[in-house]
């Protein structure tokens, strides 16, 4: 599939870019999965395909989509954690997309991923200062006092303050809020650029969650870090990224910035998607929000403002809406690919 | 006379040592009407599913305390012996669906055998009426009739969720009990659900107590709600009064701290951490956490009646006790001025 080349009219994030262009960029970038069912029968399964976004110094774009949309392998491919079967990864200008592992040290001391269980992504035999501290240990920090000194400074930097309550602690001891928060300490303790959050929220309590996101937004803000916030609440996008991409299907249906998405969305999966969001507003109660296709969810017929103009675009392109800088749109009518 | 009415139910587990998690604390409520539904709202934690056990009397081995009075049209069920439950209360008049879609189901049954089971416990149903029955109710859920000769793992999550429902309409309880029957499945098909719910609450009227951690789905569905905190319910009252006006400082600080979808003003983080069920604080369980707490709080605050038919567990809403913490104010305004 040819298409062409990145362009900065489609893809520039609402933010001011700083002047050696964005951190991190994903060109057209496809994940092929081979499935192997028994001897005599293989498959492909396509999880992403022709994924295009940028994410520039401290900003945070959110990744929107239900499971199975694809979302998570975006996130590992940026990190390379998973080697794309097609596109290009492109590091602070690197192309890092088929660069063999053992010469990748250099992006994991610059990137970090936080998970999604607190419960499950920590080693329970492991205090909060063994867990913090593991990453340097495997730099060769050997310095124990340096390496205690930088652990108490992550310690401190997500609130798990005094730090000498929580070190010698372990996770079973924590609630789910303060065991992401040893999630994140442990993400920060090399001072990375770039952090990829997938559902860091969706296991806190709801009491806890809005502290844990106020975080991130924090250490923006003070360490100028990059996020990708992975997540299927689209509400939580609003209030913590800059932009946000839909994603459908392994494809990234529609991006803008946070209120474009939000409040002038085109897609009609996008649409779907915010018109089935519970709000407790008593103007939003007891309605009929979605059936088993969301192409047959009342109302959505297309948007006036679709810059497809109701053709079928094979291969489906991002196209800007007009008047909108920075809201692209996906030709909804092309049929879903690989699945 | 309401359909349920619960009293001063109390559900208390030995953790161990001398002590106790008071999961079910004086919880209080009815249903009035069939086709009504009433919101349980809480955490983790906060007895919320303790509540759907008790009423279901599925308790575990470690029960310290389980007394109060359940009421269902106006048959006392909290003294029937455990083997007249089971024949006639449990399934039958008040029904459960489980959370967790996945794993309620068992993965070596044919979905119209697990539907079927309750039909032909003592005999109920024959095995032909059995069948027809299951029909029935597979449709009534929308799905179509050939599923009850799948295996649970050919059923995505929001189907084997329907499954959950249909069995528990089986034997057409009057009350049903559903614990957070959307909490693993995917936004839209939470709406699917949703809307299947809405259905069954409008034909054939079937009353819920919904148990949700999430109060933007509670207000989807319930006429009135109850937000829990450490076993305790802090408010309860229309849902569009709670949503509105709530009278209790924790439900304005939970529904402050949601992110919400079509406005700017920023969720605002909730202070503090959840309490150690085993150790509460003194007076007000939520107390450490209350921006507004002082002297009084350390005196326990009873339900004290809203206008507009809630109820609100807070001194503030007591005329007498915010009265007096008006005049301190007052007096401390007046001091620092002189």
């Amino acid at each position: 599939m040819r298409r062409p080349p990145l362009t900065d009219t489609l893809l520039a994030p609402s933010t001011t870019m700083s002047e050696s262009g964005p951190l991190l960029a994903l060109d057209n970038v496809s994940m092929l999965f081979h499935t192997r069912k028994g001897l005599f029968r293989g498959g492909v399964v396509t999880a992403v395909s022709g994924v295009s976004l940028t994410i520039a110094r401290g900003e945070t774009l959110a990744l929107v989509g239900e499971s199975g949309s694809g979302k998570t392998t975006v996130g590992r491919i940026s990190l390379r954690l998973l080697r794309p079967t097609g596109g290009r990864v492109l590091f602070d200008g690197e192309d890092i997309s088929q660069v063999p592992e053992e010469r990748l040290g250099w992006l994991r001391k610059r990137t970090a991923i936080v998970f999604q269980d607190p419960f499950s992504s920590l080693n329970p035999y492991m205090t909060v200062s063994d867990l913090v501290a593991e990453p340097l240990v495997i730099d060769g920090v050997n310095d124990a006092a340096a390496r205690r000194t930088r652990v108490r400074d992550a310690l401190a930097a997500v609130d798990l303050t005094p730090t000498d309550r929580f070190m010698h602690v372990y996770p079973s001891s924590m609630s789910g809020g303060q065991r992401q928060r040893v999630g994140i300490a442990r993400a920060l303790i090399r001072n990375p650029e770039y952090i990829v959050a997938d559902e860091p929220v969706s296991m806190v309590d709801a009491s806890s969650r809005v502290e844990i996101l106020d975080l991130l937004n924090g250490l923006q803000l003070q360490r100028g870090v990059a996020f990708l916030y992975i997540t299927h609440d689209i509400a939580s996008a609003r209030h913590f990224a800059d932009r946000i991409a839909v994603m459908h299907l392994g494809s990234i249906v529609e991006s803008g910035s946070a209120r474009q998405v939000i409040d002038q969305p085109v897609h009609p999966y996008t649409r779907a998607l915010i018109a089935a969001v519970p709000e407790p507003d008593p103007a939003n109660r007891f309605l009929r929000r979605a059936t088993e296709r969301w192409q047959d969810t009342p109302g959505l017929a297309i948007h006036p403002g679709c810059p497809h103009g109701g053709s079928i675009e094979v291969p489906a392109v991002l196209l800007e809406v007009p008047g909108e800088p920075g809201h692209s749109v996906a030709c909804h009518l092309e049929p879903a690919r690989g699945r | 006379m309401p359909l349920l009415a619960v009293d001063n139910l109390h559900l208390w587990y030995d953790a161990g040592g001398d002590r106790v998690v008071r999961a079910v604390d004086d919880v209080s409520f009815t249903i009035e009407d069939r086709g009504e539904a009433i919101g349980i709202v809480g955490e983790s934690g906060s007895g919320k599913s303790s509540l759907a056990l008790a009423l279901m009397r599925l308790l575990p081995k470690n029960v310290a305390r389980f007394d109060g009075s359940v009421r269902l049209n106006d048959r006392e069920l909290t003294t029937l012996p455990e083997d007249q439950f089971r024949r006639e209360i449990r399934w039958q008049h008040i029904a459960m669906v489980f959370q967790g879609a996945m794993s309620v189901l068992n993965p070596v049954l044919r979905i119209g055998d697990q539907i079927a089971e309750p039909l032909l416990l003592d005999r109920r149903f024959d095995k032909t009426a059995a069948r027809a029955r299951v029909h029935d109710l597979l449709q009534r859920v929308g799905l179509p009739a050939d599923f009850a000769s799948r295996y649970p793992h050919e059923l995505s999550g929001g189907q084997r969720q329907r499954v959950g429902i249909a069995t528990a309409l089986a034997l057409d309880p009057d009350v049903l009990i559903l614990d957070e029957p959307t909490s693993a499945l995917d936004v839209s098909v939470q709406a699917q659900i949703m809307n299947l719910l809405k259905d069954l609450k409008e034909d054939p009227g079937i009353s819920m107590l919904f148990i949700t951690h999430d109060i933007g789905l509670a207000s989807d569905l319930c006429d009135r709600i109850a937000v829990t905190y450490a076993g305790e319910q802090m408010e309860i009252g229309p849902a569009e009064q709670v949503l509105v006006t709530p009278h209790h400082p924790y439900s304005q600080l939970l529904l402050a701290s949601l992110p919400r979808l079509h406005s700017d003003v920023p969720p605002r983080p909730m202070p503090g951490d959840p309490p150690d069920l085993t150790a509460l604080p003194r007076g007000c369980r939520f107390h450490p956490r209350c921006p507004y707490a002082w002297d009084a709080c350390l005196e326990h605050p009873p339900l004290i009646p809203m206008p507009g038919g809630g109820h609100a567990r807070c001194w503030l809403n007591d005329p007498v006790v915010a009265g007096e913490r008006y005049q301190i104010q007052l007096r401390n305004a007046q001091a620092a001025l002189d």
